[in-house]
């Protein structure tokens, strides 16, 4: 989503579902795994919006749904590419909304080549890379910087920044008949994706498909909107982004973004998901959504911020909220002369995801290991290579509510049951800390809908039990004073100016979690005054912030997240409660509410507007534009940064303003959504000669085998994993818990009745199920919710399987997880999880063996790997593991 | 006496999520059922019982359910609770006075006046109210009374995120009931009705505090298509007894006028 319009969190507020006349929930089960945010689904269906339901099982979802639609697991991308298609035939799309609003008009390089010249490759492939080089991508003349997506990918790739250029769409066709016009290159991109494509390669019956593109479109225009709902059933495939990105075509196509009841929204899986990707966890980003600087390429401040600041669009910005994260963090330390410190920060060798990080710790590379609220021993792929790593490490720190299976590896798990491995040979020193609860501690949730909402402190933390936050502080704290003695030393300086100076308050002495919300929200260094928002922010070292996109969360000093005026006492938009980011925005770009004069599309579909009088945006929400900017103003030539975002430019992040249907830059795997199989299918590729993803992440290693790419005939079927209400992921929340286990008390898989019958299973009893990876004992329920699929003149069975279960806890059970290989989208590093292929057979007849300890577990066939790629695409670079982390060696990204 | 508060659940907007068994569990501090994979849908506590006041069951069906648009199939779910019936059968045959109707008309069972006799269990024409085996007392629902005197919601209600459990005055959730299932008839689910709503409905049990919208046959749902109160057969019964009674002594009466008149012949 970051790449199609400017920012990676959902677009809408689940309340706002309530206002959809069609809701397509695909990749999610939403009812099972978000009951609370589902009643808005329910409003909606009680106002007379019709549900659909695509996923490979009836679920829950479905079954409150007016139409499910039964889907091969990872085909997803045929069915949506289908659904734009059928919108460009019948000429349902909106087409002044996309002709002002989106790149639809946009033209394209002429030597750009599209995947139906090229058997399912771009233009673009580097044959002796491995990857592709995107510059055939770009508009016509322009280079355009993403505002998501691998921003600098270009730079890096070929190890020096491109020319950077402003652009401001010029080079359009608006009548959308330029052959080489996205819009008409979408059209030849889409044009085999047909409902008889759709029905032969997903299994979608032809007049179900045409029911779903019917009723989306019937919902969508003027007076109608509809949105889309999606989860990790979408980002966990090797095409993962591709699928979103499927949606934020149709989406634009048929004008819903920005629009009440519109858009597309992401649900999140935990309490703060939205929120650890903000102000991440992940290795390379900075606190909202800044790039870590690389070794390779970001040499100095200059060059870093010549790299990631865009010439025009909202990204103009950079130098403010990066000279502001420095100040907060570096104080009186970061001064102009010495460019903010920007050499204390640690620069990327390469990939470190979390599949990389784990091999490494294989290979020895990673000696420490810090997991907080995770347990991946269970809940991440391939288990048995994820012990394989913890056994390796020097230490290992673990903090949950429970000793989880990852706290025990060294004496808990199959391997160790088995035999194969012995706890006294495992050197690893592990610490357990108890982790308090929410309710033991103060601090906010960021939520699906960017929603920041605090949480006070009801009762104090029982014994040792304690805060992240105290943790991290305390810890800090120990580190500065071991480093006291060495802080001449300048590979010591950053340590020693980190500001940490949080008061400690209440019985424990913890540190105040308000204040630490003051330093992300920011203030004046002069006076210490929180800042308004981020407008504020200055890049001349007078302002610091935690994180630029939260700025305005502590607004006059007051915390906004802790606002809890209920819905009844103001608009629908609720603005009152909580505090969602940016600038208390519910409703993402939604400038595109209203036309390009600036005039609501529709009465029923009033959210934004311009003000005639007061000469300003106004609206119901807050306006995701700049307020005293008319809908006329046009930027002049030399504009740059945000003065160039015009009148009619509603998605202010992207460097022209518009939405993205075609993706000229910042993707690694192509500009439009392409059907790939996964790593491990059951047939071959229906539409291109090249199977898979040609940019997937590979492990090539000998602990993590592969099956053959389709029609493996030791792994004949499909299988999807997934959760339940009942459990919460890996299971350290709700395993330990009698009343959630009594619910859902034992591992199962989910079969049909013609399954079962072929494979002799019987309900409620047991069953083995087996990769090359690892075996495990399941129950059986056979349920008429699993259908099988003719796909391709065949009878396809899939297989659902929970993964909550594992060695530990009140409730015990085999982990799905464990049959899974390392297999990720090369754009997000995401693993490959809903869609792999395994075999069953009824009985108990397990010896709980895993590849990684226990050697081969079926019998050995070629493995055909060449031909998940064409042979243009095959050379994949030598490395240890995937051929993403093998430049690391040399310092690349 | 303040109104009389009961439950409407309406089953077509429960989505089985669980939340009221688990709320129900939490705020009443039930133990668990014991952890039993039945491979009965997604029901792995079964029934209604002594520690389990909420239970929602999962019914997959071979039948669509109109207008939904799936084929032959579809998946019911209902989460069941006691009925606090207007004429309660429990409440009747409770020997000790244990089980009282409470100022919001719902029945609740004392605690500590409960001598574990049991006469409530065969009394319940629902199964509803069960023996702990710890402690050989009764148990069921209690329509969260300590929650009610304090003017909040029952558990269940609170946690429900549909609306699938309405919690409120009986008179007010008939009302919204009725035009329920009007609306839903008008989008063509023909197959909603209530059940148990009032005495006409439901004569047996003269109407249920806790009263239902289905979509199929009680029996799908595992709830009797006619219950009767036991002891509201005791009148019937002593009737008919009083009438034997009478028939007998009349038939004594006569022989004995009419025999002894015979042997005069």
């Amino acid at each position: 989503m970051g790449t199609s319009f400017g920012r990676g969190g959902a677009t809408d507020f689940p309340g706002d579902l309530a206002n959809s006349d069609v809701i397509v929930i695909e990749g999610s089960n939403m009812a099972e795994c978000h009951p609370v945010a589902f009643r808005w689904v329910m409003k909606a269906k009680e106002r007379g919006a019709t549900i659909i339901h695509v996923d490979p099982r009836f679920t829950r979802t479905s079954a409150v749904a007016d139409i499910h639609v039964p889907i091969r697991a990872g085909s997803d991308i045929i069915f949506l590419g289908g659904i734009i298609r059928y919108i460009l035939e019948t000429r349902q799309y909106f087409k002044e909304y996309i002709v002002h609003y989106t790149n639809a008009p946009a033209i394209i390089n002429k030597d750009f080549k599209d995947t139906e010249e090229l058997d399912g490759l771009f233009s673009g492939w580097q044959e002796d890379k491995g990857a592709y080089q995107a510059r055939t991508w770009m508009y016509e003349g322009v280079d355009p910087e993403p505002a998501g997506g691998a921003r600098e990918s270009e730079a890096g790739k070929k190890g020096e920044p491109i020319q950077r250029q402003p652009i401001q769409a010029e080079r359009t066709d608006p009548t959308l008949e330029d052959p080489r016009c996205v819009f008409q290159i979408l059209k030849k991109h889409y044009s085999r994706y047909t409902p008889e494509m759709v029905e032969e390669a997903c299994g979608v019956p032809q007049h179900l498909f045409l029911k779903v593109a019917e009723t989306l479109c019937r919902n969508s225009g003027r007076e109608r909107t509809g949105a889309f709902v999606y989860a990790v059933g979408w980002t966990q495939h090797s095409v993962g982004v591709q699928y979103i990105r499927s949606a934020a075509i149709i989406q634009a196509l048929l004008g819903n973004m920005g629009r009440p009841g519109g858009g597309i929204i992401a649900l999140r899986g935990h309490a703060s998901i939205q929120g650890s990707t903000d102000i991440p966890t992940l290795y390379n980003l900075l606190p909202g959504y800044l790039p870590m600087p690389k070794a390779k390429y970001d040499k100095d401040l200059e060059t870093y911020l010549r790299l990631n600041e865009s010439p025009s669009g909202w990204w103009g910005e950079y130098e403010k909220y990066f000279v502001s994260l420095m100040k907060a963090w570096f104080g009186e330390a970061a001064t102009k002369e010495n460019d903010w410190c920007y050499d204390y920060l640690p620069t990327l060798t390469g990939d470190h995801s979390h599949m990389n990080t784990v091999v490494d710790m294989v290979d020895g590379t990673v000696k420490g290991y810090f997991v907080m609220g995770e347990n991946p021993s269970v809940g991440s792929m391939n288990g048995p290579l994820q012990r394989k790593g913890l056994r390796a490490l020097d230490w290992l720190v673990v903090r949950d509510f429970q000793v989880t299976e990852t706290a025990d590896f060294w004496r808990n798990a199959p391997e160790i049951e088995r035999g194969e491995v012995k706890p006294e040979t495992i050197a690893t020193e592990v610490f357990f800390f108890p982790a308090a609860a929410h309710t033991e501690k103060d601090g906010s949730f960021t939520n699906t809908q960017r929603l920041l909402q605090w949480h006070h402190k009801a009762i104090e933390p029982k014994g040792d039990t304690r805060s992240e936050l105290d943790f991290i502080f305390k810890l800090g704290e120990r580190l500065k004073r071991m480093y006291q003695d060495e802080c001449d030393q300048p590979r010591n300086w950053p340590i020693r100016d980190l500001t940490w100076n949080y008061p400690v308050e209440g019985l424990l002495q913890e540190p105040s979690a308000e204040v630490v919300l003051c330093e992300i929200n920011g203030y004046t260094i002069v006076d210490g005054k929180p800042v308004d928002g981020f407008t504020s922010l200055k890049s001349d070292g007078s302002t610091a912030c935690g994180c630029w996109i939260y700025s305005g969360a502590y607004r006059d000093g007051k915390n906004q997240t802790a606002r809890r005026k209920p819905h009844w006492e103001q608009n629908y938009v609720a603005p009152e409660w909580g505090w969602a980011w940016p600038h208390n925005r519910r409703t993402l770009y939604n400038r595109a509410s209203a036309d390009p004069e600036g005039r609501p599309w529709s009465e029923r579909k009033r959210l934004v507007w311009w003000d005639e009088q007061k000469e300003e945006w106004t609206g119901y929400d807050d306006p995701d534009f700049i307020v005293q900017r008319p809908p006329s103003y046009r930027p002049s030539k030399d504009a740059r940064g945000k003065e160039t975002i015009s009148g009619i430019d509603p998605f202010i992040m992207q460097a022209d303003g518009k939405a993205w249907i075609f993706v000229p830059a910042g993707l690694e795997d192509g500009p439009l959504p392409t059907h790939y199989e996964p790593q491990e299918s059951v047939i071959k590729n229906p539409l291109y000669g090249q199977q898979c993803n040609p940019e997937r992440m590979e492990w090539m290693r000998k602990d993590n085998p592969y099956h053959q790419p389709f029609e493996d005939p030791r792994f004949p079927y499909l299988i999807t994993t997934y959760r339940l209400t009942e459990h919460h992921t890996a299971g350290g929340m709700s395993r330990w818990l009698c009343w959630l286990s009594e619910l859902q008390p034992e591992m199962f898989c989910e079969v049909s009745p013609e399954l079962a019958a072929e494979r002799k299973l019987k309900n409620g009893g047991w069953a083995t199920i087996r990769t090359m990876r690892a075996e495990i004992d399941v129950r059986v329920l056979v349920t008429e919710r699993m259908r099988p699929l003719r796909i391709k003149g065949r009878t396809i069975h899939q297989i659902g399987l929970p993964y909550h279960w594992s060695t530990k806890g009140l409730v015990r059970g085999d982990a799905a997880n464990d049959l899974i290989g390392f297999v990720a989208d090369p754009n997000v590093s995401i693993q490959e999880s809903k869609a792999f292929t395994a075999t069953i057979e009824p009985g108990r007849t397990s010896k709980h063996r895993r590849y990684v300890t226990s050697g081969r577990l079926v019998k050995k066939l070629p493995s055909r790997e060449e031909e998940r790629d064409l042979p243009i695409a095959r050379y994949k670079p030598e490395a240890k593991h995937g051929f993403k982390a093998m430049e690391s060696k040399e310092g690349n990204i | 006496m303040a109104a009389q508060k009961g439950f409407f659940t309406d089953t077509t907007l429960c989505i089985g999520c669980k939340a009221c068994e688990v709320a129900c569990k939490q705020w009443n501090q039930l133990p668990d059922d014991g952890f039993l994979f039945t491979g009965m849908s997604y029901d792995n506590t079964v029934h209604l019982g002594a520690s389990t006041w909420r239970h929602v069951a999962f019914i997959e069906r071979p039948v669509p359910l109109k207008p939904q648009d799936d084929g032959a199939f579809s998946w019911l779910f209902s989460s069941d609770v006691c009925k606090h019936c207007a004429r309660a059968g429990c409440l009747e045959s409770c020997p000790t006075g244990a089980i009282v109707r409470t100022e919001f008309g719902s029945v609740y069972v004392q605690p500590d006046v409960c001598n574990g006799c049991g006469y409530c269990i065969v009394n319940c024409p629902f199964g509803v109210i069960d023996r702990r085996e710890e402690d050989g007392r009764a148990w069921k629902c209690t329509l969260c009374y300590d929650r009610l005197r304090e003017d909040m919601t029952p558990a269940c209600a609170k946690a429900c995120p549909t609306e699938s459990i309405q919690f409120g005055e009986i008179s007010e959730l008939q009302r919204k009931a009725e035009a329920r299932v009007e609306r839903l008839h008008e989008t063509g689910l023909q197959d909603a009705y209530l059940y148990g709503a009032d005495s006409a409905a439901q004569p047996g049990t003269e109407g249920l505090n806790a009263f239902f919208l289905l979509v199929d046959k009680p029996e799908v749902y595992n709830l009797p298509p006619d219950p009767v109160v036991p002891t509201k057969r005791v009148k019937d019964a002593w009737i008919s007894m009083a009438a034997g009674a009478l028939g007998m002594t009349l038939v004594a009466l006569g022989a004995a006028i009419f025999g002894s008149h015979a042997r005069d012949i």
